[in-house]
């Protein structure tokens, strides 16, 4: 029987770290995912599995100090909130461009600048459409329970080494500070140096052996071939993993007339307003979208034929809606409903909008 | 004596390292990089550490390094390369990292970075390029830039009521706990640059060692930058900078 | 016991910098009224007779393009 315990979302994410066998934490404190390295602190991963913990002097440190990590073929991640991950998207910027694998947790709080320490859904373009400068996509996960959130830690680093770029868990403090069952799973070994230099010597910077030419990490490339052969490649990279690695869940799509799409925290409570919506014999069904890139854009094409109209249920002033319009091509009517300051809508009052557009 | 009966292969007295490449450096004529360049790649060789030694280059002229020294590198964002050092020499203790920065990159941007990491002794080797000016970007005022110094943002030359003061930052390292060895050495001439080489050779020892932070600042000279020959550009800087930027041991513990 | 040295420089290398010609003891070396490829004066021995092998010029020189030799004599 697998270890079950009762743990904040902050809390699992450092578990699912040292448990997935992460090599390195870089992080500074920043509400509300100061938890995160506070568990790390207090497991001392490192007398285990010799994962190294460290506080940052800032976040452009944490994120440089996750790139100095991912550059020697190491599984290093940070984990930060709305006004750190500012911080870090100059460094976001430089380890997509350099293809390093990494993950980066967003415990997303309200902005524009310093805002709120309450839950959020604002930074999903920051997250989605770059957020630092240049043509780059990250993998984005969007957890909806503490068990993903440790799962996604695991998962996360899958995808960042398979494709070799960065993965961000985007959350918010609502997931982040609530607390659940989270089913854990067995301790996997740290890869050894040896082990590294075998899977990832042919990029990393592990020590040059007289086998082989010494590997430079850069970003820089100043000849116009090679630096467009880099973009295109990245493109290629980009259109493969929108092929592949789309991640959703569906609630009572098959027969829906009208949909709703909510990640994260909003899909908790969209989940119930999906309930009472059927229990009153109103056809309304809800799509999760678990990797915000890739977006489920076919999936929304496949219900599209069905659907009266599709509305976005987001902690913000509307951002996801941009990809759903994009992803329907204004064939079918696309709504928003948002909330902001962190007030959370109740499943409720969700109903009351779906309603409003769904019987006109 | 004929010049066939000395030049022989048993008579070689210096010769070129293997540790650095063939490539022919992008650096202006006279530029100190090149030798600094040169005193790091011979110390890797004498130590045999080719293979345990990873280099993390600069924004600004240096961020090319990478293509001069066949080891690993790493190439940081502007001022950032103590950070990428930290977390590689916490994940990889038994190697040796090195982080290779200008005045701009370390003494401008990346105080905060440098300053923190010699402040937690990360048992890591600074190699620190002062020439007082911002060379790549066509000689901008530098936080090193000495008053009254004429660059392309101080065309009047630096004025501390408008610019502030030149930053003697190694000063400021060397009151750090975390740091064992801090110098200022140059290379303008063979004997400054054997020191130079000698100062590079502990750091990396003592990073071997684990001691903490080993800080090796080159008073250096930008003759492009500095609208001057090479030769004059030496001169310049042993008249102007070694007085405001004195050379020798800081602190060695 | 008196030293005599050589230095070969490698011309392509060479930026004609000129730290070499004012680091030697000697004034063993010059530059060439002729430019390599890239248009640079190079380093040469203009009194090779007084050469001692010293390596100060290797050791100054930003371009590493000197090797030097040495024999007792």
């Amino acid at each position: 029987m697998a270890e079950k315990v009762l743990k904040k979302g902050n809390e699992v994410i450092a578990l699912g770290a040292i448990h997935c066998g992460c090599d390195g934490y870089f992080g500074y404190p920043i509400t509300p995912q100061s938890e995160v390295m506070e568990t790390l602190m207090e497991e001392k991963p490192w007398e285990t599995t010799g994962m190294v913990v460290l506080q940052a002097e800032s976040e452009i440190a944490s994120v440089n100090m996750v790139y100095g990590g991912a550059c020697c073929g190491k599984k290093v991640m940070t984990s930060s909130s709305s006004p750190g991950l500012s911080l870090m998207c100059e460094g976001l910027s430089y380890l997509a461009g350099s293809e390093l694998p990494c993950v980066l947790v967003n415990v997303v709080r309200g902005g524009p600048g310093l805002g709120t320490i309450q839950p959020s859904q604002g930074d999903y373009f920051q997250a989605v459409k770059g957020g630092g400068h240049g043509d780059y996509k990250i993998i984005v996960l969007a957890p909806f329970s503490a068990q993903e959130m440790y799962d996604f830690v695991g998962t996360g680093f899958d995808l960042a080494f398979q494709y070799r770029m960065p993965v961000m868990i985007l959350t918010d403090g609502m997931i982040g500070q609530m607390m659940e069952k989270v089913e854990l799973r067995p301790q996997q070994p740290r890869l050894s140096d040896n082990e590294i230099a075998k899977r990832y010597g042919s990029w990393a910077t592990t020590g040059k052996t007289p086998d082989r030419k010494g590997n430079t990490v850069t970003s820089l490339a100043l000849d116009p071939k090679v630096h467009e052969t880099l973009n295109h490649r990245l493109q290629a990279k980009y259109r493969e993993i929108e092929e592949k690695e789309v991640r959703f869940e569906t609630l009572y799509c098959k027969d829906a007339e009208y949909l709703l799409v909510a990640y994260g925290s909003m899909a908790r409570i969209c989940e119930s307003t999906v309930e009472s919506a059927r229990a009153q014999g109103l056809k309304v069904g809800l799509l999760r979208p678990i990797t915000l890139f890739p977006f489920p854009v076919k999936e929304i094409q496949r219900l599209m034929p069905q659907l009266k109209g599709i509305l976005s249920v987001e902690l913000s002033t509307g951002q996801m809606v941009e990809d759903i319009r994009l992803s329907v091509e204004g064939k079918i009517p696309v709504d928003f409903y948002g909330r902001l300051g962190g007030v959370i809508p109740t499943p409720e009052e969700v109903l009351e909008v779906c309603m409003s557009h769904y019987i006109k | 004596m004929d010049l066939k009966d000395i030049i022989k292969p048993e008579n070689l007295v210096y010769k070129r390292t293997k540790v650095l490449t063939d490539n022919v450096m992008h650096y202006c004529p006279g530029c100190s990089h090149g030798t600094v360049h040169k005193l790091i790649a011979e110390v890797i060789e004498e130590m045999d550490i080719q293979d345990k030694t990873i280099g993390i280059s600069p924004v600004g002229c240096a961020v090319f390094a990478y293509n001069y020294m066949h080891i690993d590198w790493q190439q940081a964002a502007h001022g950032r390369a103590p950070a990428l050092a930290t977390a590689t020499k916490r994940l990889y203790p038994d190697k040796y990292i090195f982080t290779y920065q200008g005045d701009g990159d370390l003494a401008s941007i990346g105080t905060a970075e440098i300053m923190h990491a010699c402040n937690r002794g990360e048992n890591i080797v600074v190699i620190f390029i002062n020439n007082a000016i911002y060379g790549m970007t066509g000689g901008q005022m530098a936080p090193t830039t000495l008053l009254g110094m004429v660059t392309s943002t101080t065309p009047y030359g630096r004025q501390a009521d408008i610019n502030g003061y030149p930053l003697k930052i190694t000063e400021l390292i060397a009151q750090l706990e975390g740091t064992c060895y801090v110098t200022r050495q140059s290379v303008q001439n063979a004997a400054a640059a054997r020191k130079t080489k000698k100062a590079i050779r502990k750091a990396f020892e003592n990073s071997k060692q684990m001691k903490g932070t080993s800080f090796v600042e080159v008073v250096s000279s930008c003759s492009s930058g500095w609208k001057l020959t090479p030769t004059q550009a030496n001169e310049w800087m042993e008249e102007n900078m070694f007085p405001f930027y004195p050379l020798g041991d800081l602190k060695d513990i | 016991m008196a030293l005599k040295g050589a230095i070969v420089v490698d011309t392509e290398k060479c930026k004609g910098c000129s730290v070499c010609v004012v680091n030697c003891p000697t004034k063993t070396i010059a530059l060439t009224k002729e430019v390599n490829s890239k248009g640079y004066n190079y380093a040469y021995m203009a009194e090779p007779q007084t050469c001692t092998g010293c390596t100060n010029c290797a050791t100054v020189c930003p371009d590493t393009c000197i090797t030097v030799y040495r024999v007792k004599i």
